[in-house]
């Protein structure tokens, strides 16, 4: 009898959704087989993964050695908190998509919804094969499988519109990834001899600090997934995808695999000692600053929902890359709690987007006044989401802004605090009115129907139970990361 | 009593196909002649497999044709780098016939399926003589009675357009030319050093050092590769010749007969002449290097803007010579490793490609990409595999593009040539570009409410898929091949100094 | 130049006529029977190359009844060239055969007109060349 080791957990992490993908296609007749399926999986994954917390936040760091892919690089997955962190996002708001999709998909009786079911459980299985990795060959090669696996996401709905965001979605992505990415990870391997994730980093010392600016530069314009300006363009794009996948994979999966791996490239493969030494991050800071604010500046001007809300994440992953590029123990871990705090806020955001789609097939933001009287869940889901994003108290976000402030005064940046700052005040400008319009605002008749069919002041008129209540559930985990941030930084706190 | 034959197979290799070949001519039905066809071409595969394994364990194999020992009498020598060109040209040669049965059926005239057969054993004999053999006018010999069926072969084509004799016309004439100048190089280097065994020439050329005779017997010997190769610039012949051939026949071409020339520019290159002298060094540098990087660019581009999918795809493959150009011409081991690994896995995905282009030729009558809408929902194993191949072409990772791609970069970089590593990704985002085009037509138009096709018959779609999972089982495994291609590399530089 | 260089490599010079003469035929002729004639040409002078350079100034044929010490030629470029002439006989059979083929499908074998025709199969008639 074979005991279950943390070491099998981890392997078992990788396979149980791709075996759930395999039987989700075979119950392709079986809508409800399906779906149970999906939920049984997205379950086990999730017990599996706070198996292996378990044991990360005790110490452990379990190791998966599979073959020898070219000599010298092996296949090969360590669990370490920065990881595990986003594992766990992932994994558990995977439960939370799962029913919110159902609800979706079928009250928007979408097509191909095997194949969307399918798809969904191969970029999750990517999304942790990349958490896991152990060196930054394996990283890559699931970052590329997430590309691809997500691409008939992004083009479910197979019309040209979608078809324009698929080029974009994967144009932008492949180019960077192949383009530069696996240009700067083959430099390094070339300088280093090795691409494995160690502690300090690998380039210190055998990279000569004029080059170290340019390959940093690689490694973060290669990382496409982080949105950084200006390859940012394919996150947008990608909005054409049905709500769940923007919520999903563009809030939490794809995009934090992205800031996952600048953050997991500038503390393992370059070592925030190093960086800091060499001075080689400062360009980058100031690119993410510009990002914040350009991004946020963008999201005010669009009246398309999910459009202010892509606008808005590609400003709030910069957060990442800048905690990252101020190369500070502080900056790091703040880097780390935003890839939680803000999954957990844009996830809410999104579904309600979604949520306010499915009841009443509203995208622009200036139709939806006073909604909120008759979906007043949602959009108090709405507000709290807002309020974590912009970061204020009792909401997690809170937390995370808090640390990147302070990891910009270590390094006396003044100007970064002031972009912070500056950036929360936006924040309010562009998800705020949206919360006021919904309550305070008088509908006009016409917007909700006829009075004669519909009474627009009275009663509800949320979305399906299935699509309100991940949604609710999202807002409250907003509420009690403000008071239980304590753990996710003393665990992240061990890394740097 | 298997041991002694197995003491032979090198000369099996070669003579097993040749005889096999006029059997199927002889043959009046159909069925038996492919049967002789397939059982023939696995055993070459299976003796090529053993060959390999006994290079690994026991080091080179030198066989003497007829008991002539060299460098009197025809040497074959296989070594790393022929063994493992071997076993791609056996077995792609066997996948090939494998699948064949039902495409010839479709696109060959009755009376000429038999000769079919027989010129396709003709052509692997060749193809595997020109591999196997250490000698450089047997080399001649044996390119040209590859390039001689295959032109027959391309010829064939006739039967569903008439557009296939005048690209056959014009492949031999150029493929002639490239045959003649190659055997004037050989000449030339039988007048400087009085021996046409490859190893005793290197040695002899060694000691005898540079001269013009030389000289002009490698510029002789290179252009006229170069045409069999369809270098950049002397790629004319290959559009139509790929485009008008039997899907069979193009498919088994495109993954064999430019590889094996590749092969034999290697071996001239590198074991014969050596890149000691500056002559050679400097082609490398100054000519094979731009005519890579053009290769890679100029037909990628003009590959964008085909409408037929296996035109785009033959200026593809000239696109892909320049990547193994390009590793060639660092004269490193990490870029003949690279080039090697390179003609390995382009023989696999081009080989894919095609075979499944042949597959939607079977059902639609067309490989116009205009032709292929919605296909994914009629034909979705076929389309899989297109899939499959094509992003092994992009060179996603776990393909064997990857692999390839991996190591040119690594090549590159090593020889401290950032900016062709920018440009090797460059282009192989053009071939994203492409091979998408036809992916978003099968995937996302709907299909026309008439079409008829359905699923490729099992025959073809097992040996497609065989290809596709080799395509991924040498991507996520490249030990195996990259071990065997350093091997190779080394043994070339280290032969030439 | 010497006139000694020029008149003691005369077998090269024929052999380099040649071969411009046939590589030029390749080139410049457009029925495709002429080409094929001087491809032949071309190889031919090849063909011509292998002897000359086999054959020794004053030497009998190889036979080694004429006994020891006799100066005889080099016999290998001559029988090497007996293969490249089946070789080049080949190509001319194949040739020959598909150029049939072509008239009978053509109607022609000059190129131009070949060429008309495949681009108004390639893209419609009405398109000019």
């Amino acid at each position: 009898m074979i005991s279950f080791t943390p070491q099998i957990a981890l392997g078992t992490s990788l396979l149980l959704p791709l075996i759930g993908a395999v039987l989700i296609a075979l119950s392709d007749k079986t809508p409800n087989r399906r779906e149970a399926v999906t939920l049984v999986t997205a379950g086990l994954l999730f017990a599996d993964v706070l198996y292996l917390l378990v044991h990360v936040v005790n110490g452990m760091r379990p190791r998966l050695e599979l073959w020898e892919v070219i000599p010298g690089l092996n296949l090969a997955f360590e669990i370490e908190p920065l990881g595990m962190l986003f594992a766990t996002v992932a994994s558990g708001l995977w439960i939370v998509n799962s029913v919110y999709s159902i609800g979706y998909m079928r009250g928007n009786q979408e097509q191909h919804q095997t194949r969307f079911y399918v798809c969904f459980a191969i970029a999750i299985a990517s999304a942790l094969a990349i958490a896991f990795s152990g060196n930054m060959f394996t990283l890559f090669i699931f970052y590329e499988a997430l590309t691809l696996s997500t691409y008939p996401l992004v083009t479910h709905k197979q019309t040209d519109e979608a078809r324009r965001g698929g080029r974009v979605y994967l144009g932008v992505l492949l180019t960077t990834s192949i383009g530069f990415l696996l240009v700067a990870i083959i430099w390094t391997w070339v300088i280093a001899g090795t691409l494995d994730f160690r502690p300090g980093g690998i380039l210190d010392g055998v990279a000569e600090p004029a080059i170290v600016p340019v390959l940093l530069a690689l490694y973060m314009f290669g990382t496409g997934k982080a949105a950084l300006m200006p390859f940012h363009r394919w996150l947008p794009a990608a909005m054409v995808a049905p709500t769940p996948v923007s919520a999903f994979l563009h809030a939490v999966a794809v995009v934090k695999a992205g800031v996952f791996t600048v953050l997991k490239v500038t503390v393992y493969v370059f070592g925030i000692d190093f960086l800091s030494a060499t001075g080689a991050s400062q360009w980058l800071m100031w690119l993410a600053a510009a990002t914040i604010l350009i991004a946020s500046l963008v999201a005010m001007t669009k009246d398309n929902l999910k459009a202010r809300l892509a606008y808005s994440t590609i400003s709030q992953l910069s957060y990442v890359t800048l905690g990252a590029a101020l190369a500070t123990s502080m900056g790091v871990i703040g880097g780390g709690m935003q890839i939680a705090m803000h999954a957990m806020g844009k996830m809410t955001l999104f579904m309600c987007a979604g949520a306010i789609y499915v009841a009443t097939h509203k995208t622009q933001v200036s139709d939806m006044t006073g909604l909120g009287r008759v979906m007043p869940f949602t959009f108090a889901a709405f507000f709290i989401g807002a309020l974590s994003i912009i970061g204020l108290p009792p909401m997690g976000g809170a937390w995370s802004k808090f640390m990147l402030i302070m990891a910009a005064a270590d390094r006396d940046e003044v100007v970064i605090i002031a972009v912070l700052m500056l950036s929360s005040l936006l924040n309010v400008g562009y998800l705020m009115p949206l919360v006021v319009r919904g309550f305070f605002s008088e509908a006009p008749a016409a917007a909700l129907g006829s009075a004669a069919t519909f009474a627009p002041m009275r009663g509800l008129r949320e979305a399906p139970v299935l699509c309100v209540l991940p949604l609710c559930l999202t807002a409250l985990g907003c509420i009690a990361l403000f008071f239980y941030a304590e753990p996710i930084y003393r665990f992240l706190e061990t890394i740097v | 009593m298997l041991a002694q034959i197995s003491l032979h197979f090198p000369a099996l290799q070669v003579v097993l196909p040749l005889i096999a070949s006029p059997i199927c001519m002889v043959l009046r039905r159909e069925r038996a002649a492919w049967g002789v066809a397939l059982v023939v071409s696995w055993a070459s595969f299976l003796i090529a497999a053993h060959l390999l394994i006994q290079v690994l364990d026991e080091g080179v194999i030198s066989y003497h044709m007829g008991g002539w020992p060299p460098p009197w009498g025809i040497e074959y020598r296989i070594d790393a780098l022929n063994a493992f060109v071997l076993l791609l040209v056996s077995g792609i040669g066997a996948l090939v016939i494998t699948y064949a049965h039902k495409s010839v059926i479709a696109e060959i005239s009755p009376d000429n399926r038999c000769r079919f057969y027989a010129l396709f054993l003709l052509s692997l004999a060749g193809l595997l003589g020109v591999t196997i053999t250490g000698d450089a006018f047997n080399v001649f010999v044996f390119l040209e009675i590859a390039s001689l069926s295959t032109y027959v072969m391309v010829a064939l084509g006739a039967g569903h357009d008439k557009r296939a004799l005048s690209s056959s016309i014009s492949y031999l004439i150029a493929g002639t030319i490239g045959a003649t100048f190659f055997i004037i190089g050989v000449g030339l280097l039988y007048m400087a050093t009085g021996t046409l065994n490859m190893m005793d020439l290197a040695a002899r050329i060694a000691d005898l050092g540079d001269s013009r005779t030389l000289r002009a017997a490698f510029a002789f010997i290179v252009v006229g590769i170069g045409l069999k190769l369809a270098i950049f610039p002397l790629h004319l012949w290959l559009p139509n010749a790929y485009t008008y051939a039997p899907s069979v026949v193009t498919s088994f071409v495109a993954a064999t007969s430019t590889k094996v020339a590749v092969y034999v520019l290697m071996r001239f290159v590198f074991t014969v002449f050596g890149t000691r002298f500056e002559f050679q060094g400097l082609t490398l540098t100054y000519l094979f290097l731009p005519l890579a990087l053009l290769g890679m660019f100029v037909p990628s581009i003009v590959a964008v803007f085909q409408e037929n999918a296996k035109r785009m795809l033959a200026y593809s493959s000239i696109a892909q010579i320049g990547y193994m150009l390009l590793g060639i011409s660092f004269a490193t081991v990490a870029g003949l490793s690279a080039a090697t690994i390179h003609l390995f896995n382009h023989g696999l995905m081009k080989g894919t490609l095609f075979m499944v282009l042949g597959a939607v030729a079977y059902r639609l009558r067309s490989t116009d990409i205009a032709s292929m809408a919605g296909l994914a929902s009629l034909m979705p194993w076929t389309m899989a595999a297109f899939v499959g191949g094509g992003l092994s072409l992009i060179g996603v990772p776990l393909t064997v593009g990857f692999i390839s791609k991996w190591f040119l970069i690594q090549a590159a970089l090593e020889s401290g040539q950032w900016w062709i590593a920018a440009l090797v990704v460059i282009s192989s985002l053009i071939a994203a570009v492409y091979v998408w085009r036809v992916v978003e037509v099968a995937y996302l138009q709907p299909a026309p409410a008439d079409s008829q096709a359905t699923e490729a018959p099992l025959s073809m779609l097992i040996p497609i898929w065989v290809l596709v999972l080799a395509n991924f089982y040498f991507g996520i495994h490249a030990s195996l091949t990259t071990n065997m291609a350093t091997r190779a590399a080394e043994m070339l530089l280290g032969a030439g100094t | 130049m010497s006139a000694e260089f020029v008149l003691g490599h005369y077998n090269y010079w024929i052999v380099v006529v040649l071969m411009m003469v046939g590589l030029y035929t390749v080139m410049s002729r457009g029925n495709l029977i002429k080409k094929l004639v001087g491809l032949n040409i071309f190889q031919t002078s090849v063909f011509l190359l292998y002897i000359s350079i086999g054959k020794v100034k004053g030497a009998t044929a190889p036979i080694e009844a004429a006994g020891e010490g006799v100066l005889y030629s080099n016999p290998l470029p001559h029988v090497l060239i007996l293969t490249a002439i089946v070789v080049g006989v080949a190509t001319m059979a194949v040739g020959l055969a598909i150029i049939v083929r072509i008239r009978e499908a053509y109607g022609t074998i000059e190129e131009d007109e070949i060429l008309a025709i495949d681009h108004k199969l390639e893209f419609g008639e009405g398109v000019n060349a």
